[in-house]
């Protein structure tokens, strides 16, 4: 009975550990349902967030930057290249003891105490692996010399970055401008931003072509995507896209001469522009005195800035194309143009200068006390009448002649890639009733028309002008070389040829008739015959009572109150090439001052090269020569500093 | 019966199985080491195939040798985890591992078999009327919560979880009365709270890093870097996976050491990470079909040793693979339990191997009795 219930028992549990055995094995089938759901849900629906993540994880951008474009002049010479700037970086995890490395390292190149202090902190402060730069811009001597020893310096790595550098850097300065390092504000206005921009200290245009056509120059970033583990080290490129170099960018500048010109404006504070005629390319484009654009391109020190912002010659400032100056006299010719299409003075006619010129109760002078007597338009231009001009001016009237100022390329920026372009001024009536409120006045015209007053030109509008009545053409500037689709045929101005003529002759005559006011600064190779005129244009007012005590002589006066010193030309005067322009800040007069510089530089256009003396009036030939060989001692030289750089 | 025509009656499928894990583990210590046999592919290796021979040769001894065996095997195994207690070598802050020159054995691992050994020794020696006695009861509990209490000490909270919970699982099966589980689940769930409740105060139950691994459990994200720094990149490189994978050595996380310990307990990660969705369920199915066949093979046996073994041994490979399956999805602490037949590791690997040869031996011994 007992073994029988023992039995029922027994069967009784089996019975229950067969169903605890079976509910158990559901209850593991359960779980790894649960298991299987969640890793389904992990590597199925959640998958694309944790690849992304896993990605983040591993996978850092590394930007290669792109070489930037070079900078040529017209003929191929390079102005502004990329250097390479030899480094040594240091990478801490490499060396046993970084401090006996350094100290070794000291030994071979400069690197004294308190700089290896400096580099042993910077590296305590970061990760071993980060790579801590030692020294820049070594010599390829001491990096030879590293290079070595490399074996007995471990962890210390050479490496070449390139670095902007320009060549021939005082004379184009101005027109290159320079690169620096980008800076908040910088980052700010770009928009959208190129990721390139976000290495430190990536250089971009700052100034000039470099400013204007950095979009072109910059090229694209290479980026390698790398790999790196846990503790950020990179453990292998995975691919690697490459960036684009930037474009180069070829100038019109012909090097030679923009040299010449700068040596020739040296020690003054004074621009010039020499335009090619038929193509509008500007061959020389100068402003004095310059500065070492190099200084900025790893960042300029505050010393430096500082002496530069604070020149009262304003050595940052591209007098040529900013500098708007009132164009003096050599607005004459505007008025002129204006006043022959206009029919209102024949070429014949003959106006009385007495020296003065009566409005009302105020007397208009002319620059020569005793008046010019009875003048043509072109004896007028010849001899740079005021009194004449005056006159014209009042017929014309300030309307017309500011239609015709712009015709002839004043008052308007040029679509030129530099920075500081100045439209310059032609003033209109309207325009003084909003400035200052108060209505035109007939005088306001006669100061207009011997350049005075409101109007103001720059040195590259007035070569500009030159060469539109040179051609009768709408001659534009350009300085990127074949930027102009249709260079030799500019629109024709539409100005009688007539007028061109008389005007032109008028300009022949100021430098080869013996009244014009640059006859001293003649040529005397009737090949290339020179066509110009001069301009002095006041900064003060000369007061009623000066003028009868004596003006007083510019040499006499603080260089800030002196004149502007203007001339402008153009050449050969029979089969026009060039136009140019001489501005020389308070120079004193145009004739003096100006117009013998506009030769010098013009003759070595002409000539391509240092002209040869002949060229020069007999008595000027000896005084020529030295000048010359001066200026030729001086170029050669700077040539061979630089190439050794 | 001749020992070699015994053979023929193993539970052939499960030999596969155990087989096709294996592959999957030199697989992926093949990757994690970087497409080279050293220093984890070679010696797993080796282990494997010494202990897949054992495995026939212990299937082919009479179950009712290893049956006679279990109360030594019991005595033995608590001994070690006693000696490991005084002389143990001490690794990432607990004493688990003692060196017996040939083999780093952790003796917790291998205590595991024992005390299913014995507890289904116990049970089949105890009269069926006295299973749900309370002195029967109490016994058997002693005989688990006393070494689960050295391991716990080690420390070893993890193991000496997952041995209360084996151990409690063959009591369960051995058809103690429902009531008892009830009462032990009611006071489970008491002691839990009462120990977080010990927390910051002078008697604290639990040591402050167990503490910081359950908030982690409970918030990974909390410190990416710091204690969930584990725990976010494993899932990060499950989740990467996506269906396929990235493909055969090409896991990013595991490749570059952003998971820890990535050829022992997280080697399901790389796995995951390279061989995506497929390869994780693949293994998935694969477990359970040892398990199946575990189960299948203990309700065809006839006697009461031979299923709770088996019962207890398949128990013991289920929570190691579904709770380090678990823990590397976040689902669970960090406990350090491998991935049974596919972690690194000599310990793991022997003891799984032979609890299989025990289930091969009680399988094929099944018909025969003793």
């Amino acid at each position: 009975m007992s073994k029988f219930k023992d039995t029922t028992l027994k069967s009784k549990l089996i019975r229950r550990v067969h169903r605890r055995i079976v509910l158990a094995g559901l209850l593991k089938a359960s779980t790894v349902a649960l298991l299987g759901w969640n890793i389904r849900k992990l590597q199925i629906e959640d998958s694309e967030d944790y690849k992304l993540l896993a990605d983040a994880n591993r996978v850092n951008l590394r930007l290669i930057p792109p070489s930037r474009g070079l900078i040529f002049d017209r003929l191929g010479t390079p102005i502004a290249l990329n250097e390479q700037n030899y480094k040594i970086v240091f990478i801490r995890e490499q060396a046993s003891d970084p401090r006996k490395v350094l100290k070794k390292l000291a030994s071979i190149i400069e690197l004294d105490q308190k700089r290896q202090e400096k580099i042993l902190q910077d590296m305590k402060k970061r990760s071993s692996f980060i790579p801590i730069t030692v020294a820049e811009n070594l010599t390829w001597k001491d990096f030879a010399h590293i290079s070595v020893n490399l074996p007995s310096l471990p962890g210390i790595i050479p490496e070449v970055g390139l670095t902007r550098h320009y060549q021939e850097y005082e004379s184009y300065a101005h027109i290159v401008g320079y690169v620096g390092p980008i800076s908040d504000k910088d980052l700010e206005s770009e928009k959208p931003v190129d990721p390139v921009l976000q290495i430190p200290k990536f250089q971009i245009g700052k100034v000039g072509v470099e400013k204007k056509l950095e979009a072109h120059l910059r090229g694209r970033a290479g980026v390698s995507k790398v790999e790196v583990n846990a503790s950020g080290r990179v453990m292998r490129e995975l691919n690697r896209t490459q960036g684009k170099s930037g474009e180069n960018i070829h100038l019109t500048i012909a090097t030679n001469l923009q040299k010449f010109a700068s040596e020739r404006l040296k020690g003054m504070s004074a621009s010039s522009v020499l335009i090619d005629i038929r193509s509008g390319d500007i061959l020389s484009l100068v402003s004095t005195p310059s500065y070492n654009p190099n200084k900025f391109v790893l960042g300029i020190s505050q010393s430096d800035w500082n002496a530069l912002l604070n020149d009262e010659r304003k050595p940052l400032l591209n007098k040529a194309t900013s500098g708007a100056y009132p164009p003096g006299s050599t607005f004459k010719m505007v008025v002129a143009a204006a006043a022959l299409e206009l029919g209102l003075i024949g070429l014949n006619d003959k106006i009385f200068c007495a020296g003065f010129y009566e409005l009302g109760s105020r007397n208009f002078h002319c620059w020569l006390k005793g008046g010019h007597g009875k003048l043509t338009l072109q004896e007028a231009i010849q001899k740079s009448c005021d009194v004449y001009f005056y006159e014209l001016a009042r017929k014309v009237g300030v309307k017309r002649i500011g239609d015709m100022a712009r015709r002839l390329g004043l008052g308007q920026a040029y679509n030129l890639p530099l920075t500081g372009l100045s439209k310059g001024f032609v003033p209109t009536k309207k325009w003084k009733k909003e400035r200052f409120g108060t209505s035109w006045l007939v005088g306001d015209t006669l100061n207009v028309g011997i350049g005075q007053g409101f109007s103001l030109a720059t040195p590259l509008q007035l070569a500009v002008m030159t060469a539109r009545l040179a051609s009768g053409k709408e001659v534009t500037p350009n300085i990127i070389k074949n930027s102009n689709k249709n260079p030799d045929n500019p629109k024709a101005l539409l100005i009688k040829e007539n007028t061109l003529v008389a005007i032109r002759k008028g300009m022949f005559d100021v430098l080869n008739e013996k009244e014009g006011t640059a006859f001293n600064f003649r040529t005397t190779d009737q090949n290339f015959l020179i066509a110009g005129k001069t301009g002095t244009s006041q900064v003060r007012r000369i007061t009623r009572e000066e003028r009868e005590e004596g003006v007083i002589k510019n040499e006499d006066l603080p260089w800030k109150m002196r004149d502007h010193a203007l001339f402008t030309c153009f050449a050969p005067f029979k089969n026009p090439k060039y136009a140019l322009s001489v501005v020389v800040e308070h120079g004193g007069s145009g004739s003096k001052v100006a117009a013998p510089i506009a030769r010098d530089i013009m003759l070595f256009q002409l000539y391509g090269g240092i002209p040869p003396v002949t060229a020069y009036p007999e008595k000027q030939q000896v005084e020529a020569r030295n000048r010359l060989m001066d200026i030729e001692k001086k170029i050669s030289s700077k040539t061979n500093k630089n190439t050794n750089i | 019966m001749n020992p070699f025509i015994k053979i023929i009656y193993i539970n052939w499928p499960l030999q596969i199985l155990i087989l096709a894990t294996a592959l999957f583990g030199f697989l992926m210590l093949y990757s994690v080491s970087g497409g080279s046999w050293e220093p984890w592919t070679k010696p797993q290796i080796n282990r494997f195939f010494i202990s897949f021979i054992l495995i026939f040769v212990m299937s082919a001894i009479s179950i009712s040798f290893w049956q006679k065996l279990s109360p030594f095997c019991y005595i033995l195994g608590l001994a070690l985890l006693i000696a490991v207690y005084f002389y143990g070598d001490t690794g990432m802050g607990a004493k688990r591992w003692l060196d017996l020159r040939i083999i780093k054995l952790q003796p917790s691992e291998a205590f595991k078999i024992s005390m299913v050994m014995a507890l289904a020794y116990y049970y089949h020696k105890l009269p069926v009327s006295k299973v749900s006695h309370p002195f029967y009861v109490l016994v058997p509990l002693l005989l688990i919560i006393i070494p689960a209490l050295i391991v716990f000490r080690q420390p070893d909270l993890g193991t000496a979880l997952v041995i209360i919970m084996i151990g409690i699982f063959v009591m369960f099966i051995a058809g103690v009365h429902f009531g008892y589980f009830l009462f032990g689940g009611f006071s489970f769930f008491t002691l839990l709270f009462i120990l977080f409740q010990s927390r910051g105060t002078d008697w604290q139950l639990l040591k402050d890093y167990h503490f910081r691994r359950i908030d982690t459990f409970l918030d990974p994200s909390a410190d990416p870097l710091g204690a969930g720094y584990h725990i976010t990149q494993s899932k990060i490189a499950l989740g990467s996976g996506g269906l396929f994978g990235r493909g055969y050595m090409q896991g990013s996380q595991s490749q570059l050491n952003f998971l820890p310990e990535k050829h022992t307990d997280f080697i399901f990660t790389t796995l995951a990470e390279e061989f995506g969705f497929f390869g994780t369920i693949g293994l998935l199915i694969i477990y359970s079909l040892i398990v199946a066949f575990c189960i299948f093979s203990a309700l065809a046996t006839t006697d009461k040793y031979s299923r709770l073994l088996i019962t207890g041994l398949c128990m013991t490979f289920f929570t190691y693979f579904s709770i380090n399956i678990a823990m590397v999805m976040g689902l669970l602490p960090v406990v350090g339990i491998p991935l049974p037949l596919v972690s690194y590791g000599g310990s793991s690997m022997i003891v799984i191997m032979l609890s299989f040869g025990l289930i091969q031996s009680a399988h094929v011994h099944k018909n025969v009795g003793f």
